[in-house]
C-alpha cells in the first residue's frame, strides 16, 4: 500500500487525539485521547519503517530500517510507565475531590 | 556514562533506604554521599578520561568536554540545593527516601538529555526527566493545590510528549538516511520537504512545552504555584537548564544548517517569551507565582541561545545555567521560611532576619542582572550571543528593555525587605532557621558573587 495511505491514518488518529484532549473534560478521557495520539504515532513508524525498507536508497546506507520498530517498543514501554503514574495521580485527585472532572481544577484556582 | 549510571543506582539505593530506615533526618546523609559520588566521578570522566562503564552503545550517547560541564554544573547546583534544602524536604512527607530517590532519577534523565546522539535517547531522557517530576509535584498528597498541579502537569507533559514524538516521526520519514542518529539525518540545506518541515515544528512546539516558552507556557505557572515549595526550587532550575541544553543540543547537531529556515520561528517564541513573561510577573501578589513567571521570563532569555547557536550561546547557556540556578534556590530557599508566600509577608524582613534578607536580596539582584553578579555576566553573554548572530538587532533591545521590567518587579521585593515595617511580630517560621541554613546562603552568596566577578572560572573550564 501506498505510504500515504499509512501517514492519512495516523494523522486521522492524532488529530481525533489532540481534539479530544483539547475538547473533553473528563481526566480518564482526555488521558485515553493521549495514548491515542501515542499510538497513532507507532502505527506511522511502523509505516516509515517498511517505507525506508524497501525504497533503494535506505538499503544502501548502513543504518537499519527496522530502527523505527524497535522505537515503537520503547514508547510503549514508557507509554506504560506514564500510565501508571498518571492514573496514581487521577486516583488521589478522585479521593480528595471525588470528581475526576477537569474543569474542577479551574475552580480550586486561588 | 558515569553520571546517568551511578546516579540511576543510587536512585534504587536511596529507594531502599525509604524502605528499611525509618528515621526521617538519615536520608539526607544518605543522598549528599551519593551525590559528591557522583559529581567526582563525573569530575574525573570529564578531566581524565575515567570511564566506569563501557557499554556497546552504539554511539547513541557522545560525551564530550561541554556536555560532561554541563552535567557537573548541574550536579553541583543539585548539592548546593540539597545542602540548602534537605529539612525542608523532610517536613513535605513521610517518603523522604523517595523523594530523593526521585531526584537522582531525574539527574539520571539530566545526564542522558545533555549526553543525547539519537533522537531516541532524547525521547527517553525527557521522560525520565518528568516522570518522577510527575510525582514530585503531587508529592504532597492531601493538599488540592498539589493534585491540580500534578494532574495539569501530568496531562500537559504527556500532551507534550505525543507531539514530540510525532515530530520524531516524520523526521524520520523525511530523512533519506532511515535513521534516528541526529548527526547523520542529513536534512539538506535547501527548500524543506513537507515531512521534515512538519517534524521540525512539531519538535520546536514540543521542546518549547517542555521548557515553557510563550505560547506553551500556561502550565507553568499553575503548576509551579501548586508544587511544594521545595520541589518547585527543583524543576524550575535544574530540570528547566537541562531541558534547554537538550533544546540547544538538538538544534546545534540536529538542524544546525537549517539555521535560516527556523530561526523566524523562534524569534517569535523569544520575543513572546519575554514579553509575557515579564509583562505578567509584574502584576503578581504572590512571591512563589511571580518567581514562576520570572522562570518564565528568564527561559526568554536563555532562548537567545537556541536563536543564536554560536559559541558565545554555548558559553552562555553553561553560565545561565549556573547564575539562573543558583539565584532562584537560594530564593526558593528563603521563601521556603516564609509564613506568608505575599510581597507584603517580606515587610520587614531585614530587621529580624538580617543575613536572610541580604543572601534574598543578591539573589534578586542577580535575576534582575545587576553587574557584580552571575545574573549580569550570563545575561551579558546571552546578549552579546544574539549581537554575533549579525541578524534582528532588535530583538536585543527588547531583550534589555524587559530586563529593565523586570528590575520592577524583583526590586518590589526588596524594597518591601528594608523600607517597609511588618505588622506581625514573627514573619518567618523561627526555628526553622538554623545555622547550617545560613552558612548555605551565604555560600550561594559567594558563589553567585565569584561568577559575577570572573566568569571565566566556569568558562575556561571548557577549553581546559
Amino acid at each position: 500500500m501506498d505510504i500515504k495511505a499509512y501517514i492519512a491514518l495516523s494523522l486521522t488518529l492524532f488529530t481525533i487525539g489532540i481534539v479530544g484532549v483539547l475538547v473533553r473534560r473528563n481526566a480518564i478521557i482526555i488521558f485515553m485521547c493521549i495514548e491515542l495520539m501515542l499510538n497513532a504515532v507507532n502505527l506511522l513508524l511502523v509505516g516509515f519503517s517498511k517505507m525506508h525498507a524497501l525504497s533503494p536508497a535506505a538499503k544502501a546506507s548502513p543504518y537499519f530500517a527496522s530502527d523505527a520498530q524497535i522505537f515503537v517498543f520503547f514508547i510503549m514501554v514508557v507509554a506504560a510507565a506514564e500510565v501508571s503514574v498518571g492514573l496514581a495521580i487521577i486516583v488521589m485527585m478522585y479521593r480528595n475531590v471525588h470528581t475526576v472532572d477537569v474543569n474542577f481544577l479551574n475552580r480550586l484556582k486561588n | 556514562m558515569n553520571a546517568i549510571i551511578l546516579s540511576a543506582i543510587w536512585g534504587v539505593v536511596m529507594m531502599f533506604a525509604g524502605v528499611f530506615i525509618k528515621n526521617k533526618s538519615v536520608p539526607k546523609y544518605l543522598a549528599v554521599t551519593g551525590l559528591v559520588c557522583v559529581l567526582v566521578f563525573n569530575i574525573l570522566q570529564e578531566f581524565n578520561g575515567l570511564s566506569l562503564f563501557n557499554f556497546p552503545i552504539q554511539d547513541m550517547l557522545r560525551t564530550d568536554n561541554f556536555n560532561l560541564l554541563f552535567i557537573t554544573l548541574i550536579l553541583g547546583c543539585t548539592l548546593v540545593y540539597f545542602l540548602l534544602n534537605a529539612t525542608e524536604i523532610e517536613k513535605v512527607g513521610e517518603h523522604v527516601g523517595e523523594y530523593y530517590a526521585l531526584i537522582f532519577f531525574i539527574l539520571s534523565g539530566i545526564a542522558i538529555v545533555s549526553t543525547f546522539n539519537t533522537l531516541l535517547m532524547l525521547f527517553i531522557g525527557i521522560e525520565i526527566i518528568s516522570i518522577p517530576l510527575y510525582i514530585l509535584t503531587a508529592s504532597d498528597k492531601r493538599n488540592l493545590k498539589s493534585n491540580e498541579a500534578a494532574l495539569k502537569y501530568f496531562l500537559m507533559g504527556a500532551f507534550s510528549t505525543g507531539i514530540m514524538l510525532m515530530g520524531i516521526a516524520f523526521l524520520y520519514g523525511g530523512t533519506p538516511n532511515a535513521t534516528f542518529y541526529i548527526h547523520l539525518l542529513q536534512l539538506g540545506t535547501g527548500t524543506l520537504p513537507v515531512l521534515v518541515a512538519v517534524g521540525l515544528l512539531l519538535l520546536l512546539v514540543s521542546m518549547s512545552f517542555k521548557v515553557s516558552a510563550a505560547p506553551f507556557h500556561f502550565w507553568t505557572p499553575d503548576v509551579y504555584d501548586g508544587a511544594p515549595t521545595v520541589f518547585t526550587s527543583f524543576m524550575s532550575t535544574m530540570v528547566k537548564a537541562a531541558g534547554f541544553f537538550a533544546f540547544l543540543r538538538l538544534f546545534t547537531n540536529a538542524f544546525g544548517a537549517l539555521q535560516a529556515q527556523w530561526q523566524t520561528l523562534v524569534l517569535i517564541i523569544t520575543v513572546a517569551t519575554l514579553v509575557i513573561g515579564n509583562i505578567t510577573a509584574v502584576f503578581q501578589q504572590s512571591v512563589k507565582r511571580m518567581l514562576s513567571y520570572s522562570s518564565i521570563a528568564q527561559a526568554g532569555f536563555m532562548m537567545l541561545a537556541i536563536f543564536a547557536i554560536n559559541t558565545k550561546a554555548r558559553e552562555g547557556i553553561l553560565l545561565y545555567s549556573v547564575a539562573y540556578s543558583l539565584a532562584t534556590i537560594g530564593m526558593f530557599g528563603v521563601l521556603t521560611k516564609m509564613k506568608d508566600y505575599t510581597i507584603d509577608g517580606f515587610n520587614g524582613l531585614a530587621k529580624t532576619q538580617p543575613l536572610m534578607a541580604f543572601a534574598a536580596t543578591v539573589c534578586l539582584l542577580s535575576l534582575t542582572g545587576v553587574p557584580l553578579t552571575a545574573g549580569f555576566q550570563s545575561k551579558f553573554f546571552m546578549l552579546m550571543a544574539a549581537v554575533e548572530n549579525g541578524q534582528h538587532f532588535w530583538l536585543v533591545i527588547v531583550a534589555v528593555l524587559l530586563a529593565a521590567v523586570s528590575a520592577y518587579y524583583y526590586f518590589k521585593i526588596i524594597q518591601a525587605i528594608y523600607f517597609k515595617e511588618s505588622e506581625t511580630d514573627s514573619i518567618v517560621f523561627e526555628g526553622t532557621v538554623t545555622s547550617p541554613f545560613k552558612w548555605m546562603l551565604l555560600v550561594i552568596v559567594a558563589l553567585i558573587l565569584m561568577v559575577g566577578i570572573y566568569p571565566e572560572i566556569i568558562i575556561g573550564l571548557l577549553y581546559a
